[in-house]
């Protein structure tokens, strides 16, 4: 479509040299609704006019074009590039002279779409290839990638010896390939460009070699068309079923349609008479049986057009051959491009699987991040925390407020780790001392104590917050992914939170079996009063623990909150699965809960892989699937023994 | 027998005598039977109540009585509800659309009218075939089948594997969470085929009974719940007040010595668990076609905490205060989030009750729990004279219960 | 026990006392606003809540309706779908209101319909919707799949040019019902099966690395990739921000969606997601003096100038504006004869042009294109003529032979090939 209106415009300017004369005023005036309400489809002859006129200024009227600074002034309708200025426009005429301001209400800005940006790159292209400015020339590239044409071949080809940059210049020679092996007339240079990028896994490859395998089904009578450059034959039964290769001789004109039931039902109550429809009666024509019987004496009577019959349908399908045929007429270029896919595909295959397991890697270390609190509180004291879904919550909205004051996003995150972990440590420590103390004997009780004050804390942040999502955002160095290459990536803040998990696992083990506080810990949850004799307070070491454990679940919460939403509910979303996280792992051991990450992490992106149009099901057999498990392991992964298991 | 059953349970005499002053005296004042003093809306919500009071029976014999705290039960609520719903839309749906066939010149075929109805109640959804779990939804009778056996079922195959495996205590409420998050998330998904978010809807409407007003199918529904609620709570005061009661109560305070003396532990817990979950499924099955809709938010883990807490603001281990803390939380919470309760002006902030219920309610949670572990129904025993022990101070003996210093000295 | 019945004798009462305050005050016109102001989608109904207040408060600085006083009676359904239904029936019977403005799931809505179709009541619903729904007792001023959804795709294939699209959606009833219109429309534009990927998440879903690796693999035969997104609420939060991580640019792969207005974008940060697309029929960055005036008056009402606006606000303005105007012609606010001045009636839209009441309960309205601006705003580069909504789509088999006019042929739910009328209650 876009090549021929090319053409046609090319055609014009040949036809009219005068016109390709045109001033850029001139032409924007005369198609001033056309570049007032652009659409991809239409404006095509206008920019390429633009491109073609020769007018110097023309480069800068399609830049500001692009960049949303064409404005029209309302009184005279004439066109000038603006600038905004604090109380109205700075106005260039598109000659270049400086043409006075214009206040805010006067100029109509101009507002072309994705699509005719995108137009108005590729006509800036031969303009910019070889500009100095090497960030224009990657535009330009870039406007070239992204929408491949065979004109851009010849300007490319001539811009690749003048390139004096070499990063452009080898991206200027692999794009030349790629439009090579796409576009040059000749086959031999295709099948080399083909051949010279071997087994790659760049997605722009792929993008260039899939559509020369992309196929069509047809259906034919005796030989194979002449010219068709044929990719398989199909069997029927085997490669297409009865019914696909029917409805393809259908769509070829090649066979009647079938009868549809509504058609069907339609005949007979048209040809209804006296009660009567082909010998039977109206009030038996209730089951699909009688109507067909019915019909058919229709049909017998020829009162109504005959529809394929079953056996018909077979005999159709016998009758003819299919075939699936490459769009691409040239058999060598097809084959050196199917080859060239297959070994990409088996690339691609083990890169995907990386790249899964990265994900599931990642999502572990954040079920991890948000167990590990839950791990000291319920798996070393055995205590149940139903608000430890709240204390991430805490921790989120505490790198919240601490992001109003601090507006440098680096410094807010190094403040807002510590001071997430004061606040929940406080609120941990808190609820120990006011409620969780009083109930050491009564575990049940415990969680629906604690569900109380979950149910609290989340109204407290929903009336104090709102209900609406908050942004936490994360400083710049962590945006973006680290990229492998085009299939195997992952983000930076998810490297982060992989290495957050991991200095609080090292952390936990330090504490746990290196210092005093572990060492006493250990001793108050085996034996509290066995410990007590020995001169532990089991009263301080609880306390201690426990808000250690609410501490490290506000830090969880800055990181959660960095990677997804910072709202009352984002405890909750967490939970269930940290719990889940830790029985399954088995409770009282780090490693076990390192265990459940991965294991459930692993589980889930494995069902996402499987059922990829569903990730509320990968949830749920996710769950079920942990469900089973605890019936078959109840202990967990990794299951203390002897006296340390308790009862 | 019965004459010593009701003398052993005065209290099972008076709640009945209560119950039926009550329902006689919202028959008195509704719209459709009385004197229009109560609206029907107000009916259905009373109705629901019951409804909510009998499903809050079934836990507190799970929970106060066995000692298996589960956070699942609202799960066996809501698929009650579910399977009803199924016939309830099946129903209404085939009057339609058999009703638009008739003017289509041709008698309909069984598969047209199967056709029409699954187009009619799942295109709202996208789909226009019935899904499998469908193939009993033409029946009446199959649904009300299905609505003590479906959940029934999956209430004794969750129970077994749980209870085989000793899965106790705290393992087990989180694991029955487990069990209902998974169920709602199941649901949530359309392919699950029961509407996804958009659950069952128009239950209010019964099949053939469109010229009836909605005055009287409330007022039926009340009675019903009514009914039901009386016919739950002696059987469930039948249950707890004999042998069976005194297993399960010994369960919950000491499993493992019971299952030295030789019960089967067990067996004893899958009943209860089982038989609760099937009181859970009938109670929602009455309670949906009240509501209008049901939807799987109805089975967040949320509700199943709801109902756990009522039991314990309203006295666990006594059947009265499971359903007066059913009754009085539900209708307060109502009252308080309809916006109806007055805002309180402080002069530099307004509360709002709305905003602050929640708040309130978790936190007399637990004070509740902190404080009176008895709940409501502890006010009961202040009345009859019944004190509680003091149980605070140094245990006396080394095991968990043992007593304590100064219960010894009273 | 007694505590119990005390409680009720108390509610009782209440209700007694209500209607007593309803006898007392006979000469106002009551107003039923029924949106949620606790649980989940207390955030965006309390907005419209306030909207309703804000225009009773205008109509009432203009004398009122018919000479009489508006009063708003406002409840609160609290995100509980079956509470949706109590309280449209208490509206109805106990407050006796003339009209009602409410609801913003679809789920709260098939919630009310029963009620609000066996009581006689009148509703508007001012939410964009999936359609396939005609209710006699529901005017629908939000937007019908053809109204946004189908000229953000003919956008998608004309403007730029797509050839692949990833259908990405919250696994709700909204994006289910869109996205299998959408299927059928662009199979219809030759889009192959093939190329059209559909992912559902759940409700506040937050891990989208695996999604969004899938929808930039989908370049891989050399296709345009557009994405149309009918996720909601929270979970865009995790989504654009993977988006941004994983460097999608709206040049490489756009995003357009149905969801996200001014409200949504204030929890990110979008400098990284400038020119990824929404589709709205408002947008508050629309130039024109009617929407300088509503954005001043509702500043004004709500007492904070950073207030977004945004566009259920403009349907529920538009929808209001109707139902006064069809009050005055009615001279009366009896439902039926309030529903037969409706049709008909033109309401200045906020974003230029007439908004038309159809015979079919929608509304004729442009459709906006907008592209995320740094600032949090939209950018309008795309305005279409005004289009009428249509109840039953015209791309799914079975709904493209229904048809809805409730003034000429008294059916919501009209079968063209047979000739008859299917049902006259909504299917629910």
């Amino acid at each position: 479509m876009r090549a021929l209106l090319l053409s046609l415009a090319a055609l014009l300017s040949l036809a009219f040299p005068a016109l390709a004369q045109q001033s850029v005023a001139d032409i924007l005036a005369a198609n001033r609704d056309q570049i007032e309400k652009p659409s991809r489809q239409t404006i095509g002859p206008v920019i390429d006019q633009l491109a073609a006129s020769g007018d110097p200024a023309a480069a800068a009227v399609l830049t500001a074009w692009e960049a949303k600074q064409l404005g029209l002034r309302d009184s005279d309708g004439a066109f000038f590039i603006i600038e905004k200025t604090d109380d109205g426009w700075l106005l260039t005429a598109p000659d270049g002279s400086a043409a006075g301001t214009a206040p805010k209400g006067d100029i109509k800005e101009l507002k072309p779409n994705a699509g005719v940006r995108g137009l108005i790159a590729t006509a800036l292209v031969q303009f910019t290839l070889s500009d100095p400015d090497p960030a224009k020339r990657l535009a330009a590239l870039e406007s070239i990638a992204k929408d491949p044409k065979a004109d851009a071949l010849v300007p490319l080809r001539a811009a690749l010896d003048t390139e004096t940059d070499p990063v452009l210049k080898t991206q200027k020679q692999r794009l030349e390939r790629l439009l090579t092996l796409r576009f040059d007339p000749d086959s031999a240079a295709r099948v080399a460009a083909i051949e010279s990028f071997g087994a790659e896994l760049g997605l722009d490859l792929r993008a260039a070699l899939n559509p020369l395998v992309a196929t069509t089904r047809i259906a034919y009578a005796g030989d194979l068309p002449a010219g068709s450059n044929l990719a398989r034959t199909l069997t029927p039964g085997s490669d297409l079923t009865e019914v696909e290769a029917y409805d393809l001789l259908v769509a070829a004109n090649m066979a009647p349609a079938r009868l549809t039931v509504e058609e069907a039902r339609k005949a007979l109550v048209a040809n209804l008479k006296d009660g009567m429809v082909g010998g039977v009666a109206l009030a038996d024509l209730n089951t699909q049986a009688a109507r067909d019987t019915a019909y058919t004496a229709l049909e017998t009577a020829g009162i109504v057009p005959a529809a394929a019959t079953d056996a018909e349908v077979t005999a159709a399908v016998a009758a003819h051959r299919f075939a699936e045929v490459y769009a691409e007429p040239d058999p060598a270029v097809t084959s050196a491009a199917a080859a060239a896919l297959s070994g990409i595909t088996i690339k691609v295959g083990t890169m995907q699987a990386a790249d899964l397991a990265l994900d599931a890697i990642s999502l572990a270390s954040i079920y991890f991040l948000a167990a590990i609190g839950l791990a000291i509180t319920f798996g070393v004291m055995r205590v149940i925390n139903m608000a430890h879904g709240e204390f991430i919550m805490l921790g989120a909205y505490t790198g919240y407020v601490v992001q109003q004051f601090i507006p440098n996003h680096t410094v807010s995150i190094l403040v807002a780790l510590p001071l997430a972990f004061a606040v929940t440590f406080a609120a941990g420590v808190a609820m120990e001392r006011l409620v969780i103390r009083h109930l050491y004997k009564r575990p049940l009780e415990t969680l629906l104590a604690t569900f109380g004050i979950s149910i609290a804390l989340q109204q407290i942040a929903k009336n104090v917050f709102g209900t609406q999502a908050r942004p936490l955002t994360a400083p710049s160095w962590l945006d973006g992914a680290l990229t492998f290459n085009d299939v195997v990536s992952i983000s930076y803040i998810r490297i982060a939170i992989f290495v957050l998990a991991l200095v609080f696992l090292l952390f936990f083990l330090w504490l746990m079996k290196r210092t005093r506080l572990g060492l006493e810990v250990r001793a108050v949850t085996q034996n509290p009063s066995m410990a007590a004799s020995m001169g532990i307070n089991p009263d301080r070491i609880n306390m201690l623990t426990f808000g250690l454990g609410s501490g490290i679940a506000g830090i969880a919460g800055v990181a959660i909150g960095l990677f997804a939403k910072v709202t009352s509910e984002l405890g909750s979303d967490y939970i269930v699965q940290s719990f889940m996280t830790v029985v399954v792992g088995g409770v009282g051991n780090i490693w076990g809960t390192l265990a459940g990450a991965f294991l459930i992490g692993t589980f889930q992106k494995g069902i996402e892989w499987l059922n990829p149009s569903n990730t509320l099901a990968a949830q749920t057999y996710m769950i079920l699937l942990i469900i089973l498990f605890i019936q078959f392991r109840p202990r967990g992964i990794i299951a203390l023994k002897g006296r340390a298991a308790g009862d | 027998m019965s004459r010593t059953f009701f003398a052993k349970n005065p209290s099972v005499l008076w709640f009945l005598l209560i119950l039926a002053l009550f329902t006689l005296a919202v028959t008195v004042l509704s719209e459709a039977y009385g004197v229009a003093f109560i609206s029907t809306s107000f009916v259905k919500t009373l109705g629901k109540t019951l409804c909510l009071a009998l499903v809050a029976l079934a836990m507190d014999l799970i929970w106060g009585y066995a000692g298996i705290l589960s956070l699942g039960h609202m799960a066996f609520f809501a698929l009650g509800g579910y399977m009803i719903g199924m016939w309830l839309m099946y129903a209404r749906t085939e009057e339609i659309v058999v009703a638009a066939l008739a003017q289509g010149g041709l008698p309909a075929t069984a598969e047209e009218i199967r056709q029409g109805v699954a187009t009619q109640i799942f295109g709202v959804v996208g789909a226009s075939d019935f899904p499998l779990i469908w193939v009993f939804a033409h029946s009446f009778w199959a649904q009300i089948a299905l609505v003590v056996l479906g959940p029934g079922i999956l209430a004794l195959v969750f129970g077994w594997l749980a209870f085989r495996s000793r899965v106790t205590g705290v393992y087990l409420s989180i694991l029955s969470q487990a069990m209902t998050l998974a169920l709602a998330l199941y649901l949530f998904q359309n392919d699950s085929g029961l509407r996804g978010n958009n659950g069952l809807s128009g239950l209010q409407n019964l099949p053939g009974l469109d010229a009836v007003s909605q005055d009287d199918v409330s007022m039926w529904f009340f009675w019903a719940s009514a009914l039901a609620l009386g016919i739950g709570y002696v059987l469930l005061a039948w249950v707890v007040s004999g042998k069976f009661g005194s297993v399960i109560r010994a369960i919950r305070d000491d499993e493992q010595r019971v299952r030295f003396l030789g019960y089967s532990v067990e067996g004893y817990k899958l009943f209860a668990f089982t038989l609760t979950a099937v009181i859970a499924a009938i109670a929602g099955a009455l309670y949906y076609p009240q509501a209008g809709i049901i939807n799987p938010a109805e089975l967040a883990p949320i509700a199943s905490i709801y109902l756990a807490v009522w039991v314990a603001i309203g006295g666990r281990g006594r059947l009265y205060g499971a359903v007066i803390g059913a009754a009085f939380v539900s209708l307060l919470s109502s009252w308080f989030t309809g916006g109806r309760a007055p805002s309180i002006p402080l002069g530099f902030y307004t509360i709002d009750w709305v905003d602050w219920w929640l708040v309130i309610l978790g936190l007399s949670f637990v004070a509740v729990t902190l404080f009176a572990p008895k709940g409501i129904g502890g006010l009961f025993d202040l009345w009859q004279g019944l004190r509680s022990p003091n149980r605070r101070g140094a245990p006396l003996g080394p095991d968990d219960g043992a007593l304590m210093e100064k219960e010894a000295k009273e | 026990m007694n505590g119990m019945k005390g409680m009720l004798l108390g509610g009782a009462i209440g209700l007694a006392a209500m209607t007593g305050a309803a006898m007392a005050q006979e000469e106002t016109i009551k107003v039923g606003v029924l949106h949620s102001l606790s649980g989940t989608m207390a955030i965006s109904e309390t907005t419209l809540k306030d909207t309703v207040l804000m225009m009773i408060d205008e109509q009432n600085k203009k004398g009122g309706l018919l000479g009489k006083k508006l009063e708003a009676v406002v409840v609160d359904p609290a995100s509980d779908w079956p509470l949706f239904a109590e309280k449209a029936r208490e509206l109805l019977t106990v407050s006796d209101v003339d009209v009602m403005f409410g609801c913003w799931t679809s789920v709260s809505r098939k919630s009310v319909l029963p009620v609000i179709e066996e009581l006689n009541g009148l509703l508007f619903y001012p939410v964009q919707y999936e359609g396939e729904e005609s209710s006699k007792n529901v005017f629908y001023t939000g937007a019908a799949p053809n109204q946004q959804a189908i000229p953000a795709v003919d956008y998608y294939l004309n403007e730029l040019g797509v050839e692949k699209f990833a259908l990405l959606g919250t696994d709700y009833v909204y994006p289910r019902t869109t996205n299998n219109i959408l299927e059928a429309y662009l199979v219809s534009k030759g889009i192959a099966k093939e190329d059209i990927f559909v992912n559902y998440t759940p409700f506040g879903h937050s891990d989208w690395s695996k999604i969004v690796s899938d929808v930039v693999a989908l370049g891989a035969d050399g296709k345009k990739v557009g994405v149309i997104s009918t996720i909601n609420g929270d979970a865009n939060i995790g989504f654009y921000k993977e988006l941004a991580a994983a460097g999608v640019t709206a040049d490489k792969i756009p995003v357009v969606a149905f969801s996200v207005g001014e409200e949504e974008l204030a929890g990110l940060d979008t400098s990284n997601l400038v020119g990824h697309l929404a589709a709205w029929n408002y947008f508050q960055s629309a130039d024109t003096p009617e929407n300088a005036e509503f954005i001043k008056t509702w500043h004004a009402f709500i007492g904070n100038d950073t207030r977004t606006t945004n566009d259920p606000m403009e349907a529920t303005y538009i929808g209001f504006k109707m139902w006064a105007q069809a009050v005055e012609k009615a001279g009366t606010t009896d439902v039926d004869a309030v529903r037969t001045a409706m049709y008909g009636q033109e309401v200045t839209n906020l974003t230029g042009g007439k908004a038309v009441m159809l015979p079919n309960h929608h509304l004729t309205k442009p459709v906006l294109i907008g592209e995320i601006q740094a600032d949090g705003q939209f950018d309008i580069i795309s305005q279409t003529e005004p289009v009428a909504g249509d109840a039953w789509t015209d791309f799914l088999p079975e709904s493209a032979v229904l048809e809805s006019d409730w003034p000429g042929l008294g059916c919501g739910m009209y079968n063209t090939e047979t000739k008859t009328c299917v049902q006259l209650k909504s299917n629910y």
